[in-house]
């Protein structure tokens, strides 16, 4: 070591950009976790809940006798016992002013409208017990016609899943490019186009299937009551909860312990969560209700489920005019929290990254008798894209181009940048033809064509095919103003904390709620940087509304976004309210103090310096500090964004098609993502892999099926196929990296990137293995029966479920034609 | 009720049971080891995965009164009594395999009873040997990573030293 040593080699690292390993592993790892169903209370009561069997009914009678005097039975209820106080599951998105909202009981008092729907509860003293009684309620019904085919239920004269509302649309949401002023007259492009391709494209029912079941305890204390859920969102929990029931929002603590996966699936007002604290309201003793997976996945919302009527207009040199959109959209039999808003926040999505002049959007909210849908990762993004990036390949071979030069004729260039699109959104920044090169490479491209090429002139059996997404998505929820202006019910705002402790150790307070992220890891690296100390040095605590009383909580990409900017201001007010008290301690002006890896120094007087860390031991003492402040350098700040961010990538899929089994394979996947700046590379790469799995999932193997009764006959893991390991493929995965502009941190957020850009692709390479041979669609998921009736018999590949059942119009094939099940037997519970 | 004597973690245990009550359920509700977690009701997931008599089994399918006489291991017995972790858990860290965690404690002990049996898995020998295990979160990758990296150390082959990672691959 030497004295010329410069001040950037003595410098430490930036936390922000390695890879650091999680902190949240060494519970999770060793099986030291707090899950909701680890815990116990004393004198707890286990609730099970009865749920209907049939899609459909009137509740004609309830006997609740034999289950009452079951053993070890405490309480059975119906939906009687709390019609008064139970209020209505709240939807905070009416996204048309006429929207229409039927009104959704946790419990069912007098109809059913989707199986699985609450109709009782029994109160035991242990969960078996509680679930041994389950079968003695006693419940008769009336049945009505399943609603279960939007294209069915839009039509006149169609049976109603709600016979107190006049038609089974909830709203109409249009938004038009011409009208906005951001865009052209739509019709007036499609009349004037040389070239017009329409296409129908159906976006499956998804279930979101977190690992960890849904899980509620609640404890009265007088009149206080304390509740540990499974959710992704326990401050929108507290106060919805404080609406619905009437607990007063300063009488509900709600705590979110660990919590195992969401994806937007535990973004909930459950009706289990209101009716565990209503039972411990009305008990006055601590309650448990933990789901099975059965119950999982057939009362938990669903995802995704529209039907895509797209429409493209170009002219004969490739150069698109104008893109038209209608939706049906599948609101299940009720509305939830933001069940209407997932595909209205899609709406803004459809044009992608392409150079659209005009672009009109509607869509119909539709109800049937199904579960409801709302929030599954991507919610409303992954729909659009799909939308635009196989629209896209249908108009490439219309015009008989490549697929990838269509795309780079049409997208937005790096020097346009901000630009704003046909749909009124300000893209930030990025370089669609970088990121879209070094997928290429990452790819092994021109070799990948070559045997394309060579398989497709031998006549292999097992072709090969190559599919592009180049797909933008909006994140950081969300500017408050511009959720209120689409009249959603809350800001998009996020919070933060840090104390500063007496020994110098950072508690940092999150409005974010984390449920498998790496919050407090990334956190950490943050904070270390903004204040100079040690990653070790800070904690991250989260997710207890008593602990952490302001946030938004996590989803929609916003965590690092808004909520890592949070904790930037906050560690900026800290700093400026040391550096007051330092200026004070070392007896100098504060003009002169610079602040450097966690000190404060005087310039030009070497050796005059004071820590942060021991400042927070300076005002704790509070015996020496300035008159004008307090003795305190701990800070709160409050992040509300301008303008979302927008992540972009490239995502390449190469597949092989086995002609003669319907089998696909994914051969090769490379994506290069470009979520702006990377604080953590190792969480980066986890959350594209895991956004991969789940897109590819709904391309390859997940559907939310039911029946023509209107049962899920995809209720398990046997039946709902999510991917194991042997399912997936190896991904290469690599970035660019252009700042976000609109936060200081630069970050895009990639929570939801893999799983909005990798299902068209996927879907887009199994048709390119398989177009010669007059296959221009496939439904996914693209099961091998599927594929191999679409080469061998024409069409879509057919339905999965019995005839007249789907979303989807309910194609029939000869296997499925006339195939029903009766309700007797289905629903078994 | 029928009483089994099962050693678990370690620790001896005589307790009395229904016949019907599954190992995973005697194992969270009777001995409070709630380091093992039920994800599912059909043996799909893989979340409840312990050892029996040194063999991996989803706890749920198999009744407590089966285990009598027997010694189960679970995620929260694997490491030292010194509390180093297994090598299993530290690739598992190293190698981020995990997010939300739910499934962990199955896959490490479904991955544990692999590379018992096959000490230098390929690839594609980890995928399939780990597909009765279901994660949601992490698209397998860094789990496939992670196994292969502690089955080199459990084997001898490297003194532990991680492949770098963070670099994506």
């Amino acid at each position: 070591m030497t004295v010329t040593e410069n001040a950037a080699e003595l410098a430490p690292a930036k936390e922000v950009g390695q890879a650091r390993r999680r902190k949240e592993d060494a519970r999770l790892i060793t099986g030291r976790t707090t899950w909701t169903d680890n815990m116990t209370l004393p004198g707890m009561l286990h609730l099970a809940v009865v749920r209907s069997p049939v899609a459909h009914a009137k509740i004609t009678s309830v006997d609740l006798t034999a289950a009452q005097q079951a053993p070890n039975v405490v309480a059975v209820f119906s939906g009687r016992d709390f019609a008064e106080e139970q209020g209505s599951i709240p939807c905070a998105w009416p996204v048309t002013p006429d929207m229409v909202n039927p009104g959704h009981p946790s419990i069912a008092v007098d109809e059913v409208n989707h199986v699985g729907e609450a109709v009782a509860i029994v109160v035991a003293r242990s969960k078996s017990a509680a679930q041994d009684a389950v079968e003695l309620v006693d419940i008769d019904y009336d049945v009505l016609p399943p609603v279960l085919d939007m294209e069915e239920a839009v039509k006149d004269g169609a049976d109603l899943v709600h016979d107190q509302l006049s038609s089974n649309t909830s709203y109409h949401f249009v938004f038009d490019a011409g009208d906005a002023g951001t865009g052209a007259n739509t019709d007036e492009a499609f009349t004037d186009a040389e070239v017009v391709v329409s296409r129908r494209f159906i976006q499956q029912r998804l279930i979101p299937a977190f690992m960890e079941p849904r899980s509620v305890v609640v404890q009265p204390q007088g009149d206080n009551f304390t509740m540990w859920s499974a959710t992704q969102v326990p401050h929108v929990l507290r106060v919805m909860l404080a609406m619905v029931t009437g607990v007063p929002e300063h009488k509900l603590r709600i705590v979110a312990p660990d919590v195992g996966g969401g994806f937007g699936g535990k973004l909930q007002v459950n009706p289990e969560e209101v009716l565990s604290l209503l039972v411990a309201r009305r008990l006055g003793k601590p309650v448990k209700w933990t789901e099975t997976r059965s119950e999982s996945l057939m009362a938990a919302h669903h995802g995704r489920g529209q039907v895509q009527y797209v429409d493209i207009a170009a002219d004969r040199e490739g150069n698109v005019k104008g893109l038209r959109v209608r939706l049906l959209a599948d609101m299940g039999a009720y509305l939830r929290l933001i069940t209407p808003g997932v595909p209205a926040l899609g709406a803004f999505m459809f044009p992608g990254i392409y150079k659209f002049p005009a672009y009109r959007f509607e869509c119909d909210g539709v109800f049937t008798n199904k579960v409801p849908t709302d929030a599954y990762r991507g919610a409303g993004r992954p729909e659009a894209t799909f939308a635009v990036e196989r629209i896209m390949d249908e108009l490439a071979v219309e015009l008989g181009v490549d697929p990838l030069e269509l795309r780079r004729k049409n997208w937005i260039k790096a020097e346009e940048f901000p630009f704003t699109t046909v749909a009124g959104l300000e893209y930030d920044s990025g370089d669609y033809d970088a990121a879209t090169q070094q997928a290429l490479e990452l790819l092994g491209y021109d070799e990948l064509r070559a045997e394309q090429q060579r398989r497709r002139e031998s006549g292999d059996p097992v072709q090969l095919g190559i599919g592009f997404s180049t797909f933008t998505e909006m994140c950081g929820l969300a500017p408050s103003r511009v959720l209120g202006s689409l009249a959603y019910g809350a800001g998009g705002w996020e919070s933060a904390s840090i104390r500063m402790l007496p020994t110098g150790k950072v508690e940092v307070v999150t409005g974010s709620t984390p449920h498998g992220q790496g919050h407090e890891t990334a956190w950490s690296q943050l904070v270390a940087d903004q204040l100079g100390v040690p990653f070790e040095d800070v904690e991250v605590l989260h997710g207890d509304t008593a602990v952490s009383p302001r946030g938004m909580d996590t989803y929609g990409s916003r965590s690092l976004v808004v909520g890592g900017t949070a904790v930037i201001k906050a560690a900026d007010k800290v700093v400026a309210k040391a550096r007051k008290v330092a200026a004070h301690l070392l007896e100098a002006s504060e003009d002169d103090l610079d602040f450097s890896a966690g000190k404060f120094t005087v310039r030009g007087t070497p050796g005059a310096e004071i820590g942060i860390q021991e400042i927070a031991l300076a005002v704790f003492a509070a015996h020496n500090y300035p008159e004008d402040v307090e003795p305190s350098i701990d800070a709160d700040a409050t992040f509300d964004p301008v303008n979302f961010s927008f992540p972009h990538g490239t995502h390449i899929c190469a597949m092989e098609v086995d002609t003669e089994t319907g089998m696909v394979k994914i051969r090769k996947y490379a994506s290069v993502d470009d979520v702006g700046v990377i604080v953590n590379p190792l969480i980066v790469e986890g959350q594209i892999h895991g956004g991969l799995a789940q897109g590819i999932a709904q391309a390859l193997y997940e559907e939310a099926v039911y029946d023509a009764d209107g049962n899920l006959t995809t209720g398990s893991f046997v039946d709902y196929l999510v991917p194991s390991a042997a399912d997936l493929p190896h991904f290469d995965t690599g970035n660019t990296v252009h700042a976000a502009p609109g936060n200081p941190i630069g970050a895009k957020g990639v929570g939801e990137a893999g799983c909005i850009a990798s299902t068209p692709a996927v879907v887009n390479a199994a048709l390119d293995a398989v177009r010669h041979l007059g296959v221009s669609d496939i439904l996914m998921p693209l099961t091998p029966e599927r594929v191999w009736r679409a080469v061998h018999q024409g069409g879509d590949g057919g339905d999965r479920a019995p005839a007249g059942t789907n979303a989807y119009g309910g194609a029939q094939t000869e296997s499925t034609a006339g195939v029903s099940t009766d309700a007797s037997l289905g629903g078994e519970l | 009720m029928s009483q089994i004597n099962v050693r678990v973690d370690g620790v001896d245990y005589t307790d009395d049971v229904e016949p019907r009550t599954l190992l995973v359920h005697y194992l969270r509700e009777q001995l409070g080891k709630v380091g093992t977690v039920v994800g599912c009701d059909t043996s799909n997931c893989g979340a409840c995965t312990v050892h029996l008599d040194g063999e991996a089994v989803k706890s749920c399918t198999v009744f407590a009164v089966q285990a009598d006489g027997s010694e189960v291991t679970t995620i929260e017995g694997i490491g030292s009594a010194d509390g180093a972790l297994h090598p299993m858990q530290k690739a598992f860290h190293e190698m981020h395999g995990l997010q939300c965690g739910f499934c962990t404690p199955g896959m490490i002990m479904a991955s544990i009873d692999l590379v018992n049996d096959n000490p230098d898995p390929s690839e594609d020998e980890v995928r399939e040997g780990i597909e009765g295990n279901l994660c949601r979160c992490t698209g397998y990758q860094n789990i496939v990573r992670a196994v292969q990296q502690a089955a080199a150390e459990m084997n001898g082959r490297t003194a532990g030293a991680a492949e770098t990672m963070g670099a994506q691959a």
